[in-house]
C-alpha cells in the first residue's frame, strides 16, 4: 500500500506558495498544541489496545469538527516506510510518529488527520499534537486556526487538564499551555556578517530557543533556523505569542539590515559567491542533501537581494521539499542508493532551474 | 560592577528584558543568572530537562519506590525517560513535579486558557460510536455482511 498524496488538496504543503508576510525571510509559521485524552496512559506507556481506543475516539470526534470536515486520515501503522518518510519530509508528521526514529519504533494507532494547513497527529509522544501551518510570518493567523480547532475538538474529546499545571503532557517541558509556536526563518545575512551568535544568544535570554529544519535534535543546515518559545507554563498563550512575534519581528529586521550591509560593503564578493551557488545547482551532476541546502540558501539570498530576478521563492520552497531523499525515490518510482539519490537530486534541481531560467541574470 | 541580585559577586551577565514596552537592564553574576534560568552560552541550546535529570540521577530518594496508582510509573522511570506515564502521575508526584516545573519553566502555575472537559454522557456515546464504526469497517473488509448490517443499525440508533 502506498500513500496517495493526491488526496490532500494542496499536497499538504500549501505554505510553499510564499504568500505570507515576509516570505523572502520567513518560510513558514507553525503552532502546535500538545493534548492528552483523559482516561488512558500517555502514548509510550499505553498498551496497543488503549492507543487504538484513543484513535477511534478521536476519529469519531474529528468527523464532526467543522475545520476537519475535509480532512484525510493516514494510518501510519499501515503505511510502508517510504510513504511515512514522504509525510515526514513534508513536515506533516514527526519523525517519532512516522516510526523513523530508531529509538521509537512505529506504534499501533499512529495516525494523522490532515486538512488545509491543519493537522492532528494521534499517538505521538502525547495522544494529540494539533498543528497549524501557514506561509510566511503569520503567528496570529496560525493561532486563530489552531485555537478554534482545539476548542472544537476539546468539546468532543476530554483532555487531561489540571487546575494548577494546565494541560498535562508526557514531557514536563510541554505542560501548561502545551503550545509551541515556531517560525522557520532563513538568516544567511546574519550568518555572513557573523552577527548570528549575538542574535541567538539574545533569543535564549528572551525565553526562546532555536533548532534546525526538522525540529528538536536536528542540525542547522542551509542557514535555516526554527525559532520557538522555550517554556510553555506560567504565561498565557497570548503572552507567549506576543513575545515570539516581537522577538522574531526584530530578528527579521536585523536580517534585512545585514543584507543591506552585505550588499553595500561587499557587493561584488557577495554577488560572485551567490552566482557560484546558482551555477553549481544549475550544472552539478551529483548533490548531497547538505550541499543542496547550502547552495539553495545562497540562491534564496540572491533572489531576496534581487540579484536573480526571474526565480520565484515558490520554486525555491518546492526545491527544499522535493529534493529530499524520499521524494526523489517517490518520483523515480523505486528505492535509491545514496549515490543514486545524489544523482537524482542534481537532476531534479537542474531541471527545476532550467525551467525558470528564461531570463535569469 | 556588582550583581544586582546578591550585591556580592561581580556581574558578568547583562540581561536586557522588555516588559510593558519598558526596557530593563539587569546585571547578574553567573550564579544568580543561573538561578534565574538565564543561559550564558550560545553554542548548543540545552534540553531544559537535562540538568535537572542529571542532578537527580545521582540521588536516590525514599520516594523512589512509590508507584503511580494508575500507570505504575515510578520516579526512577521518570528519571530514565524524562516522561510521565499518565495524567494521574501529576497528582501522585505533585510535590516533586511542582519543583521540577519551577526549574524548567521558572513557574508552576498555568495562567493560559482554562478548560472544562465535555459531559461524560456525550463522551461515552462518542466512544461507543467510534468503536462500533471501527468494527463496522472491519466487518465490511472481511465481508461479514450480516454483522455489518447489525452494526450499522446500532450506529443509526446512537446517531
Amino acid at each position: 500500500m502506498t500513500v496517495d498524496l493526491s488526496l490532500l488538496p494542496d499536497g499538504g504543503v500549501g505554505w510553499l506558495d510564499a504568500s505570507g508576510p515576509h516570505s523572502d525571510i520567513v518560510l513558514s509559521t507553525r503552532i502546535r498544541l500538545a493534548r492528552n485524552v483523559e482516561g488512558y496512559a500517555f502514548t509510550r506507556r499505553a498498551r496497543d489496545g488503549e492507543r487504538l481506543r484513543v484513535l477511534s475516539q478521536v476519529r469519531e470526534a474529528v468527523s464532526s469538527v467543522s475545520s476537519l470536515q475535509q480532512a484525510v486520515m493516514y494510518r501510519l501503522d499501515e503505511l510502508p516506510p517510504t510513504a511515512r518518510a514522504l509525510l515526514h519530509e513534508r513536515h506533516l508528521v514527526s519523525k517519532e510518529l512516522a516510526g523513523l526514529d530508531s529509538q521509537h519504533p512505529l506504534r499501533s494507532g499512529a495516525a494523522v488527520f490532515l486538512a488545509d494547513g491543519l493537522g492532528v497527529m494521534v499517538n505521538e509522544e502525547d495522544h494529540l499534537r494539533l498543528q497549524a501551518l501557514r506561509s510566511g510570518f503569520s503567528l496570529q493567523e496560525a493561532f486563530a486556526a489552531i485555537d478554534k480547532l482545539d476548542r472544537d475538538l476539546g468539546s468532543r474529546v476530554p483532555y487531561s487538564f489540571h487546575n494548577e499545571f494546565g494541560f498535562l503532557t508526557a514531557c514536563p517541558t510541554n505542560v501548561g499551555t502545551g503550545m509551541r509556536g515556531s517560525v522557520l526563518i532563513h538568516l544567511p545575512g546574519l550568518v555572513l556578517t557573523k552577527e548570528i551568535g549575538k542574535v541567538l544568544a539574545s533569543l535564549q535570554q528572551m525565553g526562546l530557543t532555536y533548532r534546525g529544519l526538522y525540529g528538536e535534535g536536528s542540525e542547522v543546515v542551509g542557514n535555516f533556523f526554527q525559532i520557538s518559545n522555550q517554556t510553555t507554563l506560567g504565561r498565557s498563550e497570548e503572552e507567549l505569542l506576543d513575545q515570539l512575534l516581537r522577538v522574531v519581528g526584530h530578528v527579521v529586521e536585523r536580517e534585512a539590515e545585514a543584507r543591506r550591509v552585505l550588499l553595500r560593503d561587499a557587493g561584488y564578493i557577495i554577488e560572485d559567491k551567490l552566482w557560484r551557488a546558482y551555477g553549481t545547482l544549475r550544472y552539478a551532476r551529483s548533490l548531497t542533501f547538505d550541499e543542496a541546502m547550502n547552495y539553495l540558501s545562497g540562491v534564496r539570498l540572491a533572489v531576496g537581494l534581487k540579484l536573480i530576478s526571474s526565480l520565484s521563492v515558490y520554486t525555491l520552497n518546492k526545491l527544499l521539499i522535493f529534493s529530499q531523499a524520499a521524494h526523489l525515490a517517490y518520483a523515480e518510482g523505486r528505492g535509491l542508493t545514496e549515490s543514486e539519490t545524489n544523482l537524482s537530486r542534481a537532476r531534479y534541481v537542474r531541471k527545476a532551474l532550467e525551467e525558470e531560467a528564461g531570463s535569469v541574470g | 560592577m556588582l550583581c544586582d541580585s546578591c550585591r556580592e559577586r561581580d556581574a558578568v551577565v547583562h540581561l536586557t528584558t522588555i516588559e510593558d514596552n519598558a526596557v530593563h537592564q539587569l546585571h547578574l553574576c553567573e550564579r544568580c543568572a543561573a538561578d534565574r534560568g538565564v543561559e550564558t552560552t550560545v553554542a548548543t541550546p540545552k534540553h531544559p530537562l537535562g540538568e535537572f535529570l542529571t542532578a537527580h540521577q545521582q540521588t536516590t530518594s525514599v520516594s523512589d519506590g512509590v508507584r503511580c496508582t494508575f500507570c505504575n510509573t515510578t520516579m526512577a522511570d521518570f528519571r530514565a525517560t524524562g516522561l510521565w506515564g499518565c495524567a494521574r502521575c501529576y497528582t501522585n508526584f505533585e510535590a516533586g513535579i511542582r519543583e521540577l516545573l519551577r526549574r524548567v519553566h521558572g513557574n508552576h502555575r498555568h495562567v493560559g486558557r482554562s478548560y472544562r472537559p465535555p459531559m461524560s454522557e456525550t463522551l461515552e456515546r462518542a466512544a461507543v460510536l467510534g468503536e462500533l464504526k471501527d468494527r463496522l469497517r472491519r466487518a465490511v473488509e472481511s465481508e461479514q455482511f450480516e454483522l455489518a448490517a447489525d452494526l450499522r443499525d446500532r450506529i443509526r440508533v446512537l446517531e
